[in-house]
């Protein structure tokens, strides 16, 4: 790649005028941007899927149509114009590079603090990847060791037309288009995604990673991710890596739905790293998601989430409790610094009796933002001796930040056991010239306390996601204190 | 090793020390006692580096080195040691781990190679026998629900991992009980040795029976006004700080 110089620029600056003068109408109209029936039925048809899944498609768009977009969470943002989003537009394909010279060196810097090898860095930035090399083969065992168990683990458009008795059965089960603004208009429109099953009885022998079949879809702007456990089944599911995410997409609507059949136990762990916006506040992805999960008899999924990125996160992790004996379990790590904002927290309803769950919420605020945890514990009449237990703690750096808990418990049943805690810390100069004074710098001593205030929950992830999660944590926190 | 010569500082405009001198050298121990409010925790914080503190006026040396120039993680380096008066807490960081990273940076910031696990584990293991430290007192989160003789006896562990050069005990003394004390005193002299200096900030002269002090100096209204052997400080404990106050005038 040659160098930008001025006159590259002034030749720029020239056809600029040109790109988005008055010729902005015609490519508009190229793009078609806009939501309505003929675009979701676009769509579709682009994806050559059945005609349930395009009628599927059209009642969610109904139904979003006579929607509002949700006010209720503490955070603030220019309310996205939904008309103006193309939204068949097929995901941008990176342009493939030859070899990581010619990728931007913050970036590379980056995925080296964070200990990625070279190999993954490739894969990371879109490089293109040496046929003889490890992770290709790796990629293959992995997916002929899957086969040889019977599980399904490909994109949600590969598996509506292989296996569409599955996911016609499941989709919108657990999270229905009605349920809420963002998941509406997820079903109208979703793009991609994972489609997971594991056949009843069969313990999944390794992590499945969305990064494995990365390449296949690239990630989109509306994913939506189905993951069956049949009875007695495991899986342990990774979604996001750490390495920092830069997409165009500025409003991202996941909608992730997990059903955890009788003795199934799901592990769903999250690292999400889109592009925060820049240390003034400008740009950056706003990401509203919904995820949830549905446990039946003895059941149990667990949640855990490192939530370092986005500008605006909406997020709330959840479980329905529905078989008896069934466990729900959340563990987040929420990082706001600059001028981010996250919403975030969980929902357990406890349906059936004997049920249990666990949250544990840890939350980080620097610079300006603010960072909010939301739960909702909820214990139905029929639930007999249900359990909760929520730890919400709270470590905010500096003076400009926020910290909030809003926790709700709705309890219908009286041999319920709800128990509640939070606190509030700071990270006080008391603390960092403690660690200075033996001889531990303020940006290793700031790294050093929140990775101890984050070890619940750091504990929780798999091992080599710990790792990264824990470098990555001091990467979104550097500089928060002056 | 120790060098403060017409040492000035304040903290919010206010004077705390008023030309204060000192010389400590290699091998010695050093007692500074004087009433509440003289000045004796803000000097410990100040050759630390506190940076609340202000010196408006004089210099501190260490080994010839301008400690006013570094940042306190330096001064840490180049073998400054402070037994905090109330050390913090740092909720899940374990003693093990704490001590660990303040091992690595240090070296690290000597230009050396983390220390290799197996060293590191043999050095806590010997030092802890030294100081009677359970095991299990070392995975526990750094400071948090410590007893006070607990939390005292973890600086002087640090110490002993740390091997500084100049070691200032604040207050060290405070909040133990008589077997806390003997335990912590009996540390200190072991670590000792005629390369390295000590100072203990205190109060009353308990801690004084069990690490005798070659020098006793009495800090008052920010500087020091007596110096006298270890029956100094039998002397103000038995007859208080006011002859001196009085005969100063």
């Amino acid at each position: 790649m040659s160098k930008y110089t001025e006159d590259d620029l002034k030749e720029e600056l020239k056809t600029k005028e040109y790109e988005y003068g008055f010729y902005t109408a015609i490519e508009s109209e190229k793009f078609a941007k806009g939501l309505n029936e003929d675009v979701v039925r676009a769509i579709s048809k682009k994806k050559n899927e059945p005609e349930w899944m395009t009628e599927w498609r059209l009642e969610a768009f109904k139904i979003w149509s006579k929607m509002e977009e949700p006010e209720w969470a503490n955070v603030k943002y220019p309310k996205p114009n939904f008309q103006d989003i193309a939204y068949y537009s097929a995901p941008k394909k990176k342009p493939k590079l030859n070899s990581l010279d010619e990728v931007d060196p913050e970036l590379l810097a980056t995925f080296e603090r964070l200990g990625i090898s070279l190999e993954e860095q490739k894969k990371l930035a879109n490089v293109a990847v040496d046929v003889v090399m490890d992770s290709v083969s790796v990629a293959t065992t992995f997916k002929e060791t899957l086969a040889e168990k019977g599980i399904i683990f490909m994109p949600i458009s590969e598996a509506i037309e292989k296996h569409p008795d599955l996911v016609k059965k499941y989709i919108g089960s657990v999270v229905p288009p009605s349920d809420n603004f963002y998941a509406a208009l997820n079903s109208a429109v979703f793009s991609d995604g994972s489609f997971c099953y594991i056949p009843k009885g069969v313990k999944c022998p390794m992590e499945l990673s969305t990064y494995f079949r990365i390449n296949e879809g690239g990630t989109g702007q509306f994913e939506r991710t189905l993951v069956v456990a049949d009875e007695s089944s495991y899986v342990s599911y990774l979604e996001g890596c750490t390495a920092p995410q830069r997409d165009e997409n500025q409003l991202h609507a996941a909608v992730v739905e997990l059903i955890a059949l009788d003795d199934a136990e799901i592990k769903y762990s999250t690292v999400q790293n889109w592009f925060p916006g820049n240390a003034e506040g400008k740009g950056g992805v706003f990401n509203f998601v919904t995820k949830r999960g549905l446990c039946e008899t003895n059941a149990k999924i667990s949640w855990t989430q490192v939530e370092t990125g986005s500008a605006v996160t909406w997020k709330y992790p959840s479980c329905i409790l529905k078989g008896n004996y069934s466990v729900g379990e959340f563990y987040s790590i929420a990082v706001t610094n600059n001028f981010q904002q996250a919403d975030t927290g969980t929902k357990m309803i406890h349906l059936g009796k004997n049920t249990k769950s666990t949250i544990i919420s840890k939350g980080i605020s620097a610079g300006q933002s603010q960072n909010s945890y939301r739960g909702l514990v909820q214990v139905n009449s029929r639930a007999e001796n249900s359990r909760n237990f929520s730890q919400c703690d709270s470590l905010l750096m500096g003076n400009a930040c926020g910290a909030h808990t809003f926790p709700y418990i709705e309890s219908k049943n009286k041999s319920a056991q709800i128990e509640h805690e939070a606190t509030t810390s700071k990270i006080g100069e008391d603390q960092l010239f403690y660690c200075n004074q033996r001889g531990i710098d303020t940006e290793k001593a700031i790294a050093l306390i929140v990775n101890g205030f984050s070890k619940e929950v750091l504990n929780k992830l798999p091992m080599e996601f710990a790792v990264e999660a824990q470098k990555l944590l001091e990467i979104s926190l550097e500089g928060s204190v002056g | 090793m120790l060098k403060i010569q017409n040492l000035h500082a304040e903290i919010e405009e206010k004077a705390i020390l008023k030309g204060l001198n000192l010389s400590v050298n290699a091998g010695e121990v050093h007692a500074i006692m004087g009433p509440n409010g003289a000045g004796k925790s803000t000097l410990a914080n100040i050759i630390a580096g506190k940076e609340e503190y202000e010196v408006t006026q004089g210099s501190i040396e260490l080994n010839n080195e301008d400690l006013n120039e570094l940042a306190p993680e330096e001064r840490a380096h180049a073998g400054v040691f402070l037994s905090f008066q109330y050390p913090v807490e740092i909720p899940g960081v374990s003693v093990t781990n704490f001590i660990k990273t303040a091992i690595n940076e240090t070296r690290k910031a000597k230009g050396l190679e983390d220390m290799p696990a197996k060293d590191m584990l043999k050095k806590i293991r010997e030092k802890s026998e030294l100081l009677e430290i359970d095991r299990k007192f070392l995975s526990r989160s750094l400071n948090e629900g410590f007893s006070g003789g607990e939390k005292k006896r973890n600086e002087i562990f640090q110490m002993a991992m740390l091997e500084p050069k100049l070691a200032i005990l604040d207050e060290t003394d405070s909040g133990l009980d008589i077997d806390a004390l003997k335990v912590v005193a009996n540390g200190v002299n072991k670590l000792k040795s005629k390369d390295n200096a000590v100072i203990l900030i205190t109060h009353y002269q308990r801690l004084l029976d069990y690490i005798v002090p070659d020098y006793v100096h009495v800090l008052h209204d920010g500087k020091i006004v007596k110096t006298g052997d270890a029956s100094l400080a039998k002397e103000l404990e038995a007859k208080g700080y006011d002859w001196i106050k009085k005969e100063l005038v």
